[in-house]
């Protein structure tokens, strides 16, 4: 953890972060325009501790676990800062800062060493990961939604609003925000499937080789599915749906980490 | 440049007495207008609700007792006797006029504290004000840096934020379930005076469709009518349940009339969509256990007054935040007004020690008829630059450092340290 980059981009972060508090505490629009800002450099430090990550290792980011991981988070707060610019709510900023920050000291904690890149590589193999991992970082979000969603619905229905429960956004859009997360997930996880199956087959002639990460993929994009179409019906609407959507992310931290670390052949990063 | 400002407002006097210091629109444009052309105020602007009544002037230099002379100007205007405003009337100047206005506007002023009126009340009495060209420098200043107040305060603190109303408490409520309302639907059961409250917050925040239903069926069609709604008849009390995204009740009845049954099975029919019950009804209008039916709320007068009260609570405790700001702008106010008034002193140091200048050489070179001419010029440019290093130099200085300014609290002493008003040039 000796880049300057990523000394300042944990500094840009947690500024980010307590000012995202403070704005939740007391809104203000000097806290709430600060966290955005510090949010915006850290992203462009974060890109360029990356940079100089792959240059003394000499590999992608997505080569080895901790540089995925660090690319989970760049893309985890690029995906909160879009959702942020297009919703106009910071309210969920206070929640998906500790997971970008906590991802990316997991991280940078370690000592970079080179790693032994997978046998061929190209843009395919590039647009493969990255959509993997944005996938996953748009299904973080959603899980991060789903548990304000319970949290404020419990309140309303217990008459417990509090302080903070009139500053988070309505239950309504929350849960359009958790389904447009879903979708940028679902859409990104198939695209990249797509591109990883293609991948393989002009390595190796095949598209599957008995891999349980694709199966378990497979299985987390049919859930996510499941869920946009389960959260417009009758019996699923409202929080029912967000208790399926933070139960399906139960599914993305088992296949990044049990099935990356001790199932997958392929996917092994180690 | 002094500020004054003459007032009562709903701490100070009876609504009796406000209603007859009140200013009608018109009367506040006549009242302004005379003070100026009696010759009290040079700048004049009347602030009138229904809580207050208050005149902000500026006075000529000259003047001794303006206040008194507005005091006076308000009693005669309206056909009271002074005796009959004792008491009442508060005077203030300078920086606490300043700040009694920048707190007004920040709703610290109101009986309802944080109301978001007022601001409005006052850009409409500025705008009036400026339009007739009864407002100066000092006044337009002050009333823009009003507005300002107003606005940070509401942006920045959370004051004005949470309803504090039981009506506009349930509107809000709905805010926090469906979001904007624009595409929500709303069925009123009863059209009581209560109903007619939550159905004006809820056109003011746009929603999209509103049914109403009365058992005096005369009652639902003048709510309907007056609001843009329809009305349903009382019959079709269950099927219309299906409809809305949003049910107020307000109606007599010693049993609910929205059983969980009842509700469960519009809940059924309306495909579990969200559904936020307001019950203003006492008794109850609607059985408590509907909360427990899947996707609804449930909200009857005691959980919105219990909540207004929570919201009076947080309102006060914002009051501190709401203060800081309005210091920070009194403070720049006063710090403009200063620089203003050092501008005003500095030329007539200038003037004045120009002529003393001229005065002193012309004397003391009388007595010395060996110097040539070149020398008594050089005897004028001497004492010339002498005068701006000693004088004129730091006055400069005090006029382009805001800082220098506030260390010299009383700037206005320098007119009488060098007597600038006595022998003006």
């Amino acid at each position: 953890m000796t880049s300057p980059y990523v000394i300042a981009t944990l500094l840009f972060y947690a500024a980010s972060l307590a000012l995202y508090v403070w704005n939740l505490r007391e809104p203000s629009r000097v806290a709430g325009i600060g966290a955005t800002s510090c949010l915006v450099v850290g992203l462009a430090l974060h890109y360029m501790a990356l940079l100089a990550r792959s240059r003394l290792i000499h590999a992608v980011p997505y080569d080895d676990l901790f540089g995925s991981l660090s690319l989970f988070a760049w893309l985890l707060a690029a995906t909160y800062l879009c959702l942020e610019a297009i919703h106009r709510r910071r309210a969920v900023g206070p929640f998906v800062l500790p997971i970008v920050l906590g991802v990316f000291l997991l991280a940078h904690l370690p000592e970079a060493r080179p790693v032994k890149a997978p046998p061929a590589q190209g843009p395919l193999f590039a647009f493969h990961v990255t959509l993997n991992i944005l996938a996953y970082s748009a299904f973080a979000i959603s899980f991060v939604l789903s548990i304000i969603f319970l949290v404020q619905n419990r309140r309303l229905r217990d008459h417990k609003l509090g302080v903070v429960g009139w500053r988070f956004p309505a239950l309504d859009v929350l849960e359009r925000m958790t389904r447009s997360s879903v979708l940028i997930g679902c859409a990104s996880l198939a695209a990249g499937m797509t591109a990883g199956l293609i991948w393989a087959h002009r390595l190796e002639g095949r598209y599957w080789d008995g891999d349980p990460k694709v199966i378990v993929t497979v299985l987390i994009l049919l859930i996510y599915v499941g869920y946009t179409f389960l959260s417009r019906t009758a019996a699923w609407r409202g929080a029912r749906a967000s208790a399926l959507c933070i139960f399906n992310f139960m599914f993305v931290i088992f296949s990044y980490s049990i099935v990356n670390r001790y199932l997958s052949h392929f996917h092994r990063y180690f | 440049m002094e500020i004054v400002l003459i007032g009562l407002n709903h701490r100070t006097a009876s609504v009796d007495l406000r209603e007859r210091v009140a200013f009608t629109p018109e009367q506040a444009r006549e009242a302004a207008e005379q003070l100026r052309s009696r010759g009290i105020l040079e700048e004049s602007l009347v602030l009138s609700t229904c809580n207050r009544s208050e005149l902000y002037g500026v006075p000529r230099e000259d003047a001794t007792d303006s206040a008194g002379a507005v005091e006076l100007f308000v009693a005669s205007f309206h056909q009271l006797s002074l005796n009959e405003l004792n008491g009442s009337l508060y005077r203030h100047r300078d920086s606490h006029a300043v700040r009694h206005l920048f707190r007004v506007a920040a709703g610290l002023d109101s009986m309802l504290l944080g109301e978001a009126e007022i601001l409005g009340q006052v850009r409409d009495a500025y705008q009036i004000a400026l339009d007739r060209g009864e407002t100066g420098p000092v006044l337009n200043r002050m009333f823009q840096a009003a507005l300002e107040v107003g606005k940070r305060v509401r942006n920045e603190t959370e004051l004005g934020a949470r309803p504090v109303s039981v009506a506009f408490s349930g509107v809000k409520l709905a805010e926090r379930i469906f979001g904007k309302l624009n595409n929500h639907r709303a069925l009123i059961v009863g059209a009581g005076a209560t109903s007619e409250q939550v159905v004006r917050h809820l056109c003011d925040r746009g929603v999209k469709q509103l049914r109403v239903l009365n058992r005096t069926p005369e009652h639902a069609v003048d709510l309907a009518a007056r609001f843009g709604g329809e009305v349903v008849p009382w019959e079709n009390l269950a099927a219309a349940l299906d409809w809305p995204d949003l049910i107020v009740t307000s109606v007599s009845a010693s049993e609910p009339i929205l059983t969980r049954s009842i509700i469960g099975r519009a809940m059924a029919a309306r495909g579990n969509r969200a559904l936020l019950l307001i019950d203003l009804g006492v008794p109850r209008n609607v059985a408590s256990d509907v909360s427990d039916v899947y996707n609804t709320y449930l909200y009857n007068i005691d959980d919105l007054t219990e909540i207004v009260e929570q919201n009076k609570k947080a309102r006060v405790a914002e009051i501190p935040r709401a203060e800081t700001i309005i210091d920070e702008q009194v403070d720049k106010f006063l710090h403009w007004q200063a620089g203003v008034a050092a501008g005003a002193v500095l030329g007539d140091l200038r003037n004045k020690l120009a002529a003393e200048h001229e005065a002193f050489v012309q004397e003391r070179l009388a007595s010395m008829p060996n110097l040539s001419e070149e020398d008594r010029a050089k005897v004028a440019a001497m004492l010339r630059e002498f005068l701006d290093r000693v004088v004129i130099t730091p006055a400069e200085r005090m006029r382009g450092i805001p800082e220098l300014r506030r260390k010299l609290q009383n700037f206005e002493a320098i007119r009488d340290l060098f007597r600038l008003d006595r022998e003006k040039p």
